[in-house]
């Protein structure tokens, strides 16, 4: 039997799929593959696949990436380096495998994240898992279809995927099957497109699931690190030792780097409490939330200047198109850091074995957190193994691995395994933010209500969809980089929450402007069919022009819409704004949402209505306050994130889209979330909004 | 080091009997979960304002972060690990499953455990009374409506059982 087949022709990617080309390559392996599944037939799947970001690394391809393993015994495992935190990938690269080969489900082993045994899939953000990773585990998957088929034909026998993986005539199936099989068309699809929940419910309805944090290792120790009190505060002196004295812990000192480890999680805090009354601060000063915005505007980067350039966009001219314009407005809009505050929040299991690390860690950057690892303690990355057992929710907020260095400091020391799960506290103050972001915006409306200038500024927030889906023949969009008082990072949406906050409460002012109805402005002023079917979709259902006949004191109808990674949302909301505290109630909301073929309904109805609810928070409750380099409302009890209670009514209507490929749709429903409430706010008492949480006197 | 006083604690742990030497304010959290192995119940916040630690003690739900382990002494603790019986989901744990209550699942077992508090004292809850009875504990994958219908399948199955007991 060879050991290796070489792919004659490559495949010739369709438009779409530039960015993830697959070509493949089969390989026979009874070697490297024996810890996960034994003995039997691997399919690789070579190039740039299924990197987490387009643009990011990866287009250089050329490595084999295992995608797909047949055991002798015939259990089939998929191979991945995306990671489940609650988004459901896990289930969908089953699904995906599972139509692909003609099985059920239920007997695909998806092994994800664990960087001895997978493919560097990159990072598990920007959506990226459905676009890019389910069509190389589909690839796969009909590839091993294929050749199942062709050896059936050879055989002439009913040959099983464990024939298959067994068989001495794989090379002349091999051989049949150039460049290559297809995929199974959307109208054939008999488990993808259908509603499944997660496959493994029984662990987790059991407690029988180990996430990151509850990994237990013989001989384990637990953790914990001496934080500083305040942003940017140095340790001027401590005493380690004093751990020691106050529990049964022993104290880590390297540099700034305090820890202690213990028995028990209590020993251990106390050994550190011990420590933090021993410790000398130097403070530094930090700008508060409430001058935020004017921290930003003043250390926002011009061009010429110190700090890094802005990022520009721009066509026609600004200034012409306002001159020519009839209608010409003008407004700031400002979006405050928020936390992602998963419900489980940092944690990683170290242990050093051999010479070698392993880490469990709840991270969505596994082979990023290896890099890290590799660099902290100046290892080679054979020596790092990194683990991502399922997660507690990510919310794009774990994408760095400091709990995992951490942990591996203590148990370097220790000599011992070591688990660090960050305290609540620590997740509100340590963790990063989504970033906050100020908004300049000018535009104007020609005598047809249409745009005629658009000018578009934006202060730290990031640029995922800064660019306006609306026509206009003079625009600029202009990023600019500002001091952050707050590490930030990645969020749900990330700056499109942003920036179509900003956009779509400002298209409200200008339909105003124009004397237009709010829809009948974007519909207008919009020549992306599939941005307009959202819209209608949403409107229709909420009964948008008939609302807007009655008229209740207080009671106002909001419409925005968005569109980010590759998929379409609209909303509408009814909002009562309350007259004492300004703050806007949902009595009911619709959103329409489209992001191609529907791979698994039931999974995408569960992450639009999360993203709803979630998007409430941001939309009218959270916004993260610090002072003298401390939060003011870093926990739970201070800092208010959607409960039952909070659930407005709602209605979800998804539109399938067979005849366009399957984007990803974690994300880009919550953007259209707080413009929809601020501008029913608008609606209900003519006040405007321009913050986010949405607050307006009623 | 310290001679942090210890004692010895007695109490039942689903079903089964427990002692255990400890200092009597370590949070039953962490007993159950570092001594015991029952990582099933989860650390969310230590303030009690998530829930996700939510254990039975002598049938009702408690948060196990707030409560310290010498509150258990003398009392039966039920934890997710302990909810079903031979092998059998527990119709609140079957409901869950069925209906896809779960994104990210670490609210799940404090959510779970909240649910069958409920309905020991209430069989046939409103959609009022459960969203009342479940405000405490957090999801933040905010997979609300479903963890809604859940309850609600898990409250039919429950009749279904007792209707046919009858």
């Amino acid at each position: 039997m060879p050991d290796k087949i070489d792919l004659l022709e490559p495949l010739e990617p369709e438009r779409y799929e530039l960015r993830e080309a697959p070509t493949y390559e089969f390989t026979l392996s009874r070697r490297e593959f024996v810890e996960v599944a034994g003995a039997g037939l691997l399919i690789t799947v070579t190039g740039s696949v299924a990197r987490a970001q387009p643009g990011a690394a990866g287009r250089s391809g050329g490595t084999l990436e295992s995608r797909l393993h047949i055991g002798e015994d015939g259990t089939v495992t998929i191979l991945t380096g995306k990671v489940e935190v609650g988004q459901g990938s896990r289930t969908e690269l089953a699904m995906a495998a599972a139509e692909e080969m003609r099985i059920a489900p239920e007997r695909v082993r998806v092994v994800m994240a664990d960087t001895d045994l997978v493919p560097n899939d990159g990072l598990t953000a920007g959506s990226r898992t459905t676009p890019s990773t389910v069509p190389a585990v589909r690839a796969a998957a009909a590839t091993a279809r294929e050749l199942l088929e062709n050896l059936r034909r050879t055989a002439k026998s009913a040959a099983t995927y464990t024939d298959l993986a067994r068989s001495s005539e794989l090379a002349a199936a091999y051989k049949q099957t150039p460049g290559g099989a297809a995929v199974t068309p959307v109208k054939d699809w008999q488990v993808l497109g259908r509603p499944r929940y997660r496959i493994d419910g029984r662990e987790i309805v059991t407690g029988a699931h180990q996430f990151p944090s509850d990994i237990q290792r013989q001989g384990m120790l637990y953790g914990s690190v001496l934080r500083a009190p305040s942003y940017g505060a140095t340790l001027a002196a401590v005493d380690p030792g004093a751990a020691a004295k106050a529990a049964d812990a022993v104290a880590v000192r390297e540099g700034n780097f305090v820890g202690c480890v213990a028995p028990t999680s209590y020993a251990s805090r106390k050994g550190l409490e011990a420590i933090a009354a021993t410790a000398r601060w130097e403070t530094k000063e930090h700008p508060s939330s409430a001058k935020l915005f004017a921290h930003l505007k003043e250390t926002a980067s011009k061009p010429g200047g110190a700090s890094r350039a802005p990022r520009i966009q721009s066509k026609g001219s600004i200034e012409d198109g306002l001159g020519e314009s009839k209608h010409r407005l003008r407004a700031e809009y400002r979006v405050p850091f928020i936390q992602h505050a998963p419900m489980e929040p940092r944690a990683a299991v170290a242990e050093w074995a051999d010479g070698r690390l392993t880490v469990w860690t709840g991270t969505q950057n596994p082979f990023g957190v290896r890099d890290q690892l590799v660099q902290a303690f100046h290892l080679t990355p054979e020596k790092v193994r990194v683990i991502v057992p399922d997660s507690g929710g990510g919310f794009g907020g774990k994408h760095t691995g400091e709990t995992a260095i951490e942990a591996a400091r203590l148990a370097k020391e220790a000599g011992r395994p070591v688990s660090l799960r960050w305290t609540r506290a620590e997740e509100f103050m340590w963790a990063y933010f989504r970033p906050a972001g100020l908004f300049e915006i000018e535009a104007g409306v020609d005598a047809n209500g249409l745009i005629h200038a658009w000018d578009f500024s934006n202060y730290n927030a990031g640029t995922a969809a800064i660019e306006s889906p609306y026509r206009s023949a003079n625009a600029r969009t202009r990023f600019l980089y500002c001091d952050s008082p707050l590490r930030e990072g990645s969020y749900r949406g990330i700056a499109a929450t942003a920036n179509n906050f900003a956009r779509e409460c400002f298209i409200d002012e200008l339909a105003l402007a124009a004397s237009a109805d709010p829809l009948e402005f974007r519909l207008a002023n919009l020549d992306d069919t599939r941005m307009r079917d959202v819209l209608l979709a949403a409107s229709k259902q909420f009964n948008w022009r008939e609302r807007g006949a009655k008229r209740t004191p207080r009671v106002g109808r909001g419409i925005a819409c968005g569109t980010e990674k590759g998929s379409y949302v609209a909303a509408c909301a009814e909002v009562e704004v309350d007259v004492n505290s300004g703050q806007p109630h949902v009595r009911d909301f619709v959103m329409a949402f489209e992001c191609g073929a529907i791979l698994n309904p039931a999974n995408l109805r569960m992450q639009v209505e999360g993203s709803i609810i979630q998007g409430l928070g941001g939309a009218l409750t959270e916004a993260i306050e610090f002072e003298n380099g401390q939060l003011k409302n870093g926990s739970f009890a201070k800092y208010r994130v959607p409960r039952f209670r909070d659930v407005p009514p709602f209605e979800v209507v998804l539109v399938n889209r067979p005849d366009l490929p399957p984007a990803g749709a974690g994300e880009t429903p919550i953007i259209a979330v707080a413009p929809a409430i601020a501008n029913a706010a608008f609606d209900a008492t003519g006040e405007r909004s321009r913050s986010m949480p949405v607050r307006v006197k009623a | 080091m310290s001679a942090a006083l210890k004692t010895t604690f007695r109490f039942a742990v689903n079903g089964r009997a427990r002692i255990i030497k400890t200092e009597g304010d370590r949070p039953l959290l962490e007993v159950l979960r570092e001594d015991l192995g029952l990582t099933g119940t989860k650390y969310g916040c230590g303030e009690g304002q998530c829930r996700a630690c939510t254990v039975l003690l002598d049938g009702k739900a408690v948060t196990s972060c707030l409560t310290p382990v010498s509150a258990a002494a003398g009392k039966k603790v039920v934890t997710i690990e302990g909810l079903a019986t031979d092998g059998k989901l527990h119709p609140v744990q079957e409901a869950f499953a069925a209906e896809g209550a779960i994104q990210c699942g670490y609210c799940v077992p404090g959510m779970i455990l909240t649910t069958a508090a409920l309905l020991e004292k209430n069989a046939r809850p409103t959609d009022r009374q459960i969203v009342d009875a479940l405000n405490g504990n957090l999801c933040r994958c905010s997979g609300y409506p479903r963890i809604l219908v859940a309850v609600r399948r898990a409250v039919e199955m429950r009749g279904a059982a007792d209707a046919g007991q009858d």
